[in-house]
C-alpha cells in the first residue's frame, strides 16, 4: 500500500532528526503515539503534538515511561499504529513493557534517541551505549529489530522502515537513533506519498474461530483489533493459540520457538548493511549510526595514505548482520568496530570474526562523537601488525 | 498572614544556604522559593532532590548552591531517596553513631517529579508515615525539557506537548489537585504557599518540618520562560494567582482547613491576561476558568469552615 498524500509533507526540508523521525511515523501511518519528555527526544513529541492535530491521530503525554510504553500498546490493540519515544533513563523504565510487546507479538515502534549513561548520564550528549539493552534489555529470551539512522534524512526513511518490519513480523521495532543524528540538522527530501511503500496489518477475516497466536505459513498469527467482534485473550503470561495461559513447558517451548523462529528463520532478508572501499581492503572498520560518519572519514584519511581500509556499515545492528561480517572475516586481515560505547556490537562482530582475522574496538564512552584521527590511529595500529 | 511590610526581612534567616550563582533563568521564583524553604529550614537539613530545573541550576560542578548536604538520585524517586535518608538517620542516631539533634529531611521536586512521575513514590513515602518534609516547586510544566505539559499543568495554557492551534486550544484537562491527595494520606500537615508571599511561606515552612511525620508544601513557582512573562513581573504574577483564587493558600493541619488568604477575589482575567502561555484564550473559556475557580474556592472555603 501507498502512503496517503495528505500526511507525507513532500518536499524538501532543512530539518533535525528528531522532526524528521517524527514526519517519517506520520507519513508511515502512525495515527497513536504516547510519551513523556525526556531529552535528547523531546522534539519528536512536540512535532506530535503539534501535527497530530492537523493530520489525524492521538498523542498522550503520560505520567512517565512505564505509563506510555503500554499505552502504546493499548492504542495497537484498538487498530492503530503506534510509537513511543525516549531515551537512555526512559528506554530503562520501559523495558518491561518491551518484554510484554514481544510476548503478545504486538507490532509497534520505539525511538531510542541515545544518549550517554548510565543513569541519567549526559542527557544533552551523544552515546550509542543502548545497543545491547535493544536485545537484551527486557528479562527472557526474545529477537530484536533495530535499525540505526546516521543522518537526518536516513530518521525519516528508516522510521518508515520500523513501522513495516513491526507490521510484517508482529513485533516491537527500535530505531536506535542519537543525540547527534537527532539534533543534527541537514537536508531530509521527503518523497511523493506514491513513492513510499507501507505494510499494512493483517487482520483475521476468516469466519471460525479467531486464534490470536495461529501461525500463518510464514509464521506470523494475524492480528485482530476492538470492533472486530472477536473474542479473545491478549495475556503475558505464557499462552497457546487462543491467547490463554497455559503454565506448562511445552506450551512455553512451542510460544518461544514461534517467537524466535519469526526472526530466526529471516534473518537474511532482515540484514542490511552497506560496504564501502571493500574489493582491495586489508583492513576493514565496522560501524553503524553516528560513528559510521566519523569511520567514513578515518576511511579516505587512510587511503590518502595508501593504507587499503574498507567499511562496513551496519544498518540493521539486531538482527546482526552475522554473515557478511563472517564472510568478511574471512577476506581481510583485520576488522575494527567503531562505536560510542566500550564494545557492545563489538563482542558481537568478535565472536563471528577472531577465527579468521584480527579484531580490535575504537569504542568511546559517549559525550563526543569520535575523531577521525582516533579511528586513524587504530586504522595505523592495525597496518603495523 | 501577619501585615508585616517592611519589618518582614527583619524577621528572615540572614544566612543563605541556596546561594546565588546557580543557573537558573532571570526572574526564575522557583528559584527564590528554594531560596526561602533553605533559609526556613536552616543548617540541619539534608536535601533530595528530583532531576529538574533546580537540580540542573544548582548542582553542575564546581558551581554548587547547596550548603546544606543534597542528594539527587532520578526522576522519580526523590520521596523514596527522603525515606530512605530519614529511615538511615534514625538508625544512626538510635546506634549513637551521630549526635540526637533536630534535622529535616526534605524532599523536593518540580510538579513533573511530584504529579506524574514521582507520584507513587511520594504516596508510598506519605503512607508509611516518615518524618520528612516533601516540598513541590510547581511551575506547571516539564520547564527543564523545554516546556511540555504535566497533570499540574492548568485548562488552556499552551505548552510545547498541549500547543495551541486551530484544531486544540491548549491544555484540555485541569490542574491535578496535589494538596488535596497529600491531605487524602492523612498526614499531619499540608499547606500551599508561593514565593511572592514570602513570610506565609517561610512560616509554613517551618510548621511542617517542626510536625512529626510527614508534611508537603505545594509552592506554586512562576516560570517567565516557560509561562511568556516579562522576567520582572514573577512575583506580581504570583500575587494575582493567589488574589485571583486560581491558586489559593491555605493550610491543612490534621485534617483541619485554614485559608491563608481569604478577600474578595480578583477576576481570573487579571491573572490570565499578561501571560502568553493564555494569550489564544477565547472569553468562552476565560469565562469557563471563571466558574471553575469560584466553584473550587467556594469548595475550599466550606471545607474551611465558612458558612454556606
Amino acid at each position: 500500500m501507498k502512503a496517503d498524500p495528505k500526511r507525507v509533507l513532500s518536499g524538501n526540508h532543512f530539518i533535525n532528526g528528531n522532526h524528521s523521525a517524527t514526519e517519517g511515523a506520520i507519513a508511515a501511518g502512525c495515527t497513536f503515539a504516547a510519551g513523556y519528555p525526556i531529552t535528547p527526544s523531546t522534539e519528536i513529541v512536540e512535532r506530535i503534538a503539534s501535527r497530530f492535530p492537523r493530520v489525524g491521530g492521538m498523542f498522550v503525554q503520560m505520567e512517565d515511561e512505564i505509563a506510555s510504553s503500554i499505552c502504546l500498546q493499548g492504542g495497537v490493540w484498538s487498530g492503530r499504529k503506534a510509537m513511543t519515544v525516549t531515551s537512555g533513563p526512559g528506554m530503562s523504565l520501559m523495558m518491561e513493557h518491551v518484554g510484554l510487546a514481544q510476548i503478545t507479538e504486538t507490532p509497534c515502534v520505539f525511538i531510542n534517541v541515545q544518549r550517554a549513561g548510565p543513569s541519567t548520564g549526559l542527557p544533552t550528549k551523544t552515546a550509542q551505549a543502548d545497543m545491547m539493552q535493544a536485545k537484551w534489555g527486557s528479562h527472557g529470551d526474545y529477537e530484536a529489530i533495530a535499525l540505526s539512522p546516521s543522518s537526518p534524512q536516513e530518521c525519516f526513511d528508516y522510521t518508515i522502515d520500523c513501522f513495516n518490519l513491526a507490521e510484517e513480523y508482529r513485533m516491537p521495532v527500535f530505531l536506535m537513533s542519537d543525540e547527534m543524528t537527532g539534533h543534527m540538522t541537514e537536508k531530509v527530501v521527503i518523497p511523493p506519498a506514491d513513492e513510499i511503500e507501507l505494510v499494512e496489518r493483517q487482520f483475521y477475516t476468516g469466519s471460525d474461530k479467531y486464534l490470536p497466536y495461529k501461525r500463518e505459513a510464514n509464521g506470523i498469527p494475524l492480528m485482530s483489533k476492538a470492533g472486530l467482534g472477536h473474542h479473545y485473550h491478549i495475556t503475558g503470561l505464557t499462552h497457546d493459540e487462543r491467547g490463554y495461559p497455559v503454565l506448562t513447558k511445552p506450551v512455553q517451548e512451542k510460544m518461544m520457538t514461534g517467537l524466535m523462529k519469526k526472526v530466526g528463520d529471516n534473518v537474511d532478508k532482515l540484514t542490511r548493511y552497506e560496504e564501502f572501499m571493500m574489493e582491495d581492503a586489508d583492513i576493514a572498520l565496522v560501524s553503524y549510526g553516528i560513528s559510521f560518519r566519523m569511520a567514513y572519514k578515518a576511511m579516505e584519511m587512510a587511503r590518502e595514505k595508501g593504507i587499503k581500509v574498507g567499511l562496513l556499515r551496519m544498518i540493521t545492528c539486531w538482527p546482526f548482520p552475522e554473515k557478511p561480517i563472517r564472510e568478511l572475516a574471512q577476506k581481510v586481515k583485520s576488522m575494527i568496530m567503531v562505536e560510542l560505547n566500550y564494545g557492545q556490537m563489538f563482542l558481537e562482530m568478535d565472536r563471528f570474526s577472531n577465527k579468521y582475522c584480527e579484531t580490535d574496538l575504537c569504542g568511546s564512552s559517549g559525550g563526543e562523537v569520535h575523531e577521525p584521527e582516533e579511528i586513524l590511529t587504530k586504522i595505523l595500529e592495525a597496518a603495523k601488525k | 498572614m501577619e501585615p508585616l511590610n517592611i519589618y518582614a526581612s527583619r524577621l528572615v534567616n540572614k544566612q543563605e544556604y541556596f546561594t546565588p550563582g546557580h543557573k537558573a533563568c532571570q526572574g526564575c521564583a522557583e528559584a527564590l522559593a528554594v531560596r526561602l524553604v533553605a533559609k526556613a529550614l536552616g543548617p540541619n537539613t539534608v536535601v533530595a532532590s528530583a532531576t529538574g530545573c533546580m537540580e540542573v541550576v544548582s548542582s553542575a560542578y564546581p558551581h554548587t548552591s547547596w550548603g546544606v548536604p543534597w542528594i539527587h538520585v532520578a526522576f522519580e524517586n526523590a520521596a523514596a531517596v527522603a525515606s530512605g535518608v530519614e529511615a538511615g538517620f534514625k538508625a544512626l542516631v538510635r546506634k549513637g553513631k551521630i549526635p540526637d539533634q533536630k534535622t529535616t529531611i526534605l524532599g523536593m521536586g518540580g510538579d513533573g517529579a511530584t504529579a506524574d512521575i514521582g507520584f507513587q513514590a511520594l504516596s508510598g513515602a506519605l503512607e508509611r508515615g516518615h518524618d520528612f518534609v516533601y516540598v513541590c516547586y510547581d511551575n506547571e510544566a516539564y520547564m527543564n525539557t523545554g516546556i511540555q505539559r504535566s497533570s499540574s499543568t492548568p485548562y488552556g495554557a499552551s505548552t510545547t506537548t498541549s500547543p495551541a492551534g486551530k484544531v486544540k486550544p491548549g491544555q484540555l484537562t485541569w490542574k491535578k489537585n496535589m494538596a488535596a491527595i497529600a491531605v487524602a494520606h492523612e498526614i499531619p500537615y499540608v499547606a500551599t504557599a508561593c514565593a511572592s508571599y514570602p513570610m506565609d511561606l517561610i512560616e509554613k515552612v517551618e510548621k511542617a518540618a517542626a510536625m512529626e511525620g510527614p508534611a508537603y508544601v505545594h509552592i506554586l513557582s512562576v516560570c517567565p520562560t516557560g509561562w511568556r512573562i516579562p522576567t520582572k513581573k514573577a512575583i506580581w504574577i504570583g500575587r494575582l494567582a493567589v488574589e485571583t483564587g486560581v491558586f489559593p493558600l491555605f493550610e491543612v493541619v490534621n485534617g483541619r482547613y485554614k485559608l491563608s488568604f481569604d478577600q474578595e477575589l480578583r477576576p481570573v482575567k487579571e491573572y490570565l491576561k499578561p501571560q502568553g502561555r493564555f494569550r489564544h484564550l477565547t472569553d468562552e473559556m476565560i469565562d469557563t476558568i471563571q466558574k471553575r475557580t469560584n466553584s473550587d474556592f467556594e469548595k475550599l472555603r466550606i471545607k474551611a469552615g465558612a458558612k454556606t
